[in-house]
């Protein structure tokens, strides 16, 4: 078996995250390798979702645009959203692989007519039949239509059974999932999914050609999302105080957090918008603990002012942690975006000294939540680490994180026990840059700073030579940090070194391009990944190196306007000659990067737009525009559908 | 007496940088400073145990003329950025010093949510009807039709009464002041200090190059016969509710603060409008994470944290 796609598609609010986390937990168990990725609209209940999961007896860390088996809950997830003056989707089945199979109810069964393909195998089940049977068995005497809400359960059900998976492995995740409060539920939706399951032995087993027998070793695997893993980073770094305003898809990680309070002892403070978020977090930081605020753009746009305060009051952080998301303004709250990259590079007025990373994937997030503190202490900067949507709502199944090589740098303190006489200047001119700080509170260590400039005192000045060696001893510590920072720290080179094709990329693009990478070998075609992990300072030297001594070189950037490119071109004087950009709010697959490569090769293109698989031409998007007002027009008319209100609400 | 553990007191001098003060001659700020450096004498906190946190302006150099440690941070952010601090290390004596475009302007937003918050913060806002230090602009404490010297149109705003919003907001302290009233002012703003929550001095300060409307003479001239600033307990006023946890007393204490804050005799009240002993948020903290009832965050060996149980629970 390579890897196994699972879709499971429905309106948002029909429990297709908690199933399909379900699922992934049971697999990781008996372990197997699974990555989910989780498409949904910024909307609380009724509009349409889908969660993947890829499952495979390797290491995976991405998504893939086509679907082995795909349990629908809705006829939306089967036919799009007809009922829209201009559709977003046609729904999933054109995803579906030659040879795989669609669950769906069936009443439903009119909607599958609009979208049958003779290629893929379609399953239906009666799933208030089921439903009812569930009830019924359970003693309760309610329609199954009132239960409607754990349909979500009956195609897990059927989707396991269907893989010949362990039910039981399943049963008790689904219990772990409800939780000690909720046994009569639990108990339900474990029957219901028994039920499912059995259905399918019946009826589906043995068709998809695939199946997940329990694996020989089961490991000790963790199914964790990027939001956790940077909020573990910083757990461990650490951090004291996390600031925050709600904004999607940041939130997650201050949610975590606020639960660790107590356990941990970490202040979480929901602030009244972004600028006291950092602002409380700039000042946290001088206050002598770790600071950290969480945010995506719209709410980064109201940051900058904090960057150039911490900035010039050579604060010890805040740590910013940007998710990035679809913009520009309000855009795509919860879809993929990696176009705040020379925002968060240039956010603010004058010159700041600032040091931006950029995770590759959740593993990283941890290494690199827990790193940046280090930076923002050690050089007394802002620190901004870029992550994504794709990072954020992702899981993938890990081994648990190796803390052993961690070491926390506070940096140059003050030692308020060596005693001042009122000498201890807060901004002294050093040798490196960096002026020992002291902690409000200590003896002997009284300073002032301001937002203004100022003297080794922090009292303000204009005067030109103190102007002078402010800039330089600020943004010196830039160079003191390319200096001190690892090599593979900065960027790392996957796949055959000695490869003529060069991939480059930046942040959650390293999923899918190191999963092409055996793949373009298997086609005879290798290439080598450069990831670029420090964004500022950028690493200049080994990047350029490794741009001139490639023959075709292609930049991956999930933006429009080729950000990585550019500054790559701006850093070392090398544009790279092909660009594959992507900005349709969906992050790269596997498939698009072989597609990229493909396209590269054949016909030499240096930019190329990619859209679900394939590299798409100029006139692709207002075709697929109309194709879908086309489709809508040709067919009945559709309501949408509808979430249930749970069991009860209205009594 | 020799079991009697020695503690040392404080002059105001004890507060004073030596740095060369460049506000305008005769400015209401320098009131308003010496009040600071008197009210942190008489409690006799450490300098070093204080931190002040300023705004931008006129105001914001306050901070420099303090010997504590001093921040002299944004505009209009003097409130979050006492908030990060204060939670940082909830032992220090904060002290917030602004403007009042600073903290009604722009950081009204602010300023709501740190009333909402209720730490134990100091906010004196440095109250003269415009933006001196962008020569004069009209303020958003301004009334409507007035015109300083340097506004080249009246006001057709109508100005924010700091009273009112800060009751509206759920500040535990609001006191008015008067900048050329400084032994009064001291006092204030020492009970603002030993208030734990959330206090607000508003502080009536005369501007003397660019508010020729609101000045010394303006201030100490009469009303009706009765000089223009009086004090509230002088008559007899009392603002603080005793007992917090009666609905009617806090409605009633509120309602009268709201009277006299503007008041319709054209005098104008100082002093303490109301107060409330509520628990601060440093109260909800530590009875939601224990360590913080033994010391501050900043003392906290953080950076050694277990985390095999939020890794178990991932598995």
């Amino acid at each position: 078996m390579g890897s196994f796609s699972w879709m499971i598609a429905g309106p948002q609010g029909s429990g297709i995250n908690v199933s399909a986390e379900i699922f992934a937990k049971a697999l990781a168990r008996a372990g197997y390798y699974v990555f989910g990725q989780l498409e949904y609209h910024s909307n609380i209940k009724g509009k349409h979702s889908a969660y993947r999961l890829r499952i495979a007896d390797h290491p995976v860390s991405s998504h893939v645009e086509t679907i082995h088996l795909l349990s629908a809950l809705d006829e939306e997830s089967l036919v799009g959203d007809m009922y829209h003056e201009f559709p977003a989707h046609a729904g999933h089945v054109g995803e579906v692989a030659p040879g795989g199979a669609v669950l769906y109810d069936s009443a439903h069964r009119a909607f599958v007519d609009w979208v049958r393909r003779p290629e893929v195998q379609f399953w239906e089940m009666p799933y208030s039949e089921l439903l009812e049977r569930a009830l019924r068995e359970m003693g309760r005497t309610e329609q199954a239509r009132a239960f409607r809400i754990m349909n979500n359960s009956l195609v897990l059900g059927a989707s396991v059974g269907a893989l010949e998976f362990d039910f039981d492995a399943v049963a008790e995740a689904i219990r772990e999932s409800f939780g000690a409060k909720a046994g009569r539920v639990a108990e339900l939706n474990v029957r219901a999914a028994r039920l499912a399951w059995e259905y399918a032995r019946e009826h589906f087993a043995h068709q998809l050609g695939y199946r997940l027998p329990k694996a020989a070793a089961p490991r000790h695997q963790m199914v964790i999302k990027g939001t956790q893993a940077v909020a573990l980073g910083k757990l461990q770094a650490g951090c004291a105080i996390q600031t925050y305003y709600p904004i999607s898809p940041a939130t997650d990680e201050s949610v975590y957090l606020e639960e660790q309070q107590r356990e941990h002892a970490l202040v979480v403070l929901q602030t009244e918008d972004e600028v006291a978020a950092i602002d409380a977090a700039v000042m946290a930081a001088h206050g002598g603990v770790r600071a950290s605020t969480s945010t995506s753009g719209p709410g980064f746009a109201l940051m900058p002012e904090g960057l150039g305060f911490a900035a010039i009051t050579e604060a010890p952080g805040p740590v910013v942690v940007l998710y990035q998301r679809g913009g520009p303004s309000t855009g795509m709250p919860t879809r993929w975006e990696q176009a705040d990259l020379n925002f968060a590079l240039w956010a603010g007025q004058g010159d700041i000294p600032r040091i931006v990373l950029a995770s590759g994937d959740i593993e990283e997030c941890f290494y690199d939540a827990f790193e940046a503190f280090n930076y923002a202490e050690r050089y007394q900067v802002p620190v901004i680490l870029l992550v994504d949507k794709h990072l954020a709502t992702s899981f993938q199944t890990l081994l648990p994180f190796d803390r052993t090589h961690l070491r926390v740098d506070r940096g140059l303190l003050f030692d308020p026990a060596a005693g001042s006489n009122g000498d201890y200047l807060r901004h002294a001119f050093t040798e490196t840059g960096i002026s020992p700080r002291a902690i409000p509170g200590q003896p002997g260590g009284i300073f002032w700073t301001t937002t203004d400039e100022h003297d080794p005192r922090g009292h303000i000045t204009e005067g030109i030579a103190n102007r002078l060696a402010m800039m330089q001893k600020r943004m010196g510590k830039l160079e003191l940090a390319a200096r001190e920072i690892p090599e593979d720290r900065k960027y790392v080179l996957h796949g055959d070194p000695s490869a003529q094709l060069l991939l480059v990329g930046w942040g959650s693009t390293k999923g899918a391009i190191v999963d092409a990478l055996p793949l373009l070998a298997e086609r005879g075609q290798p290439a080598a990944f450069l990831q670029i992990r420090l964004l500022r300072p950028f690493p200049v030297e080994g990047v350029r190196r490794h741009l001139e001594r490639a023959r075709t070189v292609i930049c991956f950037d999930g933006n429009y306007s080729e950000q990585l490119a550019r500054l790559l071109r701006m850093e070392t004087g090398v544009l790279p000659a092909h660009r594959a950009v992507k900005y349709d709010g969906r992050p790269f697959s596997q498939d698009e990067i072989l597609a990229a490569v493909e396209h590269t090769l054949a016909t030499g293109a240096e930019r190329m737009v990619l859209s679900e698989g394939r590299v798409v031409g100029e006139d692709h998007a207002r075709t697929e525009f109309e194709r879908l007002v086309a489709l809508r027009r040709q067919r009945p008319k559709m309501q949408a559908p509808m979430v249930p209100l749970p069991p009860g609400y209205n009594r | 007496m020799g079991t009697t553990t020695e503690l040392k007191t404080f002059t105001a001098q004890d507060y004073r940088a030596e740095i060369h003060n460049d506000w305008c001659p005769g400015c209401g700020d320098f009131g308003i400073l010496t009040a600071i450096q008197m009210a942190l004498a008489k409690l006799s906190i450490p300098p070093h145990r204080v931190v002040v946190v300023s705004g931008i302006g006129c105001s914001g150099k306050t901070a420099h003329y303090l010997h504590t440690y001093a921040f002299h941070t944004l505009h209009g952010r003097v409130l979050p950025c006492a908030t990060g601090i204060k939670l940082a290390n909830h032992e220090l004596t904060v002290i917030g010093v602004g403007g009042d475009g600073d903290g009604y302007g722009i950081g009204a937003g602010h300023f709501v949510s740190a009333g909402r918050r209720n730490l134990d913060l100091t906010y004196i806002v440095f109250n003269n009807d415009v933006y001196a230090l962008t020569k004069g602009q009209a303020s958003p404490t301004i009334g409507r039709g007035q015109r300083t010297k340097s506004m080249p149109e009246e006001s057709i705003l109508e100005p924010i009464n700091p009273v009112l919003l800060a009751l509206a907001s759920g500040y535990t302290f609001v006191a008015r002041g008067y900048a050329l009233d400084t032994r009064y002012l001291a006092e204030l703003i020492a009970q603002g200090i030993r208030h734990r929550g959330t206090a607000l001095i508003d502080v009536l300060q005369t501007c003397p190059t660019y508010n020729d409307l609101h000045s010394k003479s303006w201030y100490d001239a009469q009303v009706d016969g009765q000089p223009r600033l009086y004090r509230l307990e002088d008559t007899g006023y009392d603002g603080r509710v005793h007992h917090p946890d009666d609905p009617r007393e806090v409605s009633e204490k509120k309602a009268q603060a709201l009277l006299r804050s503007q008041d319709p005799s054209g005098r104008i009240a100082l002093g303490v409008f109301y107060q409330i002993e509520l628990p601060t948020y440093e109260d909800y903290l530590k009875e939601k994470i224990p360590a913080l009832r033994e010391r501050p965050l900043a003392e906290l060996d953080l950076y050694h944290r277990n985390l095999e149980d939020n890794l178990r629970r991932l598995m």
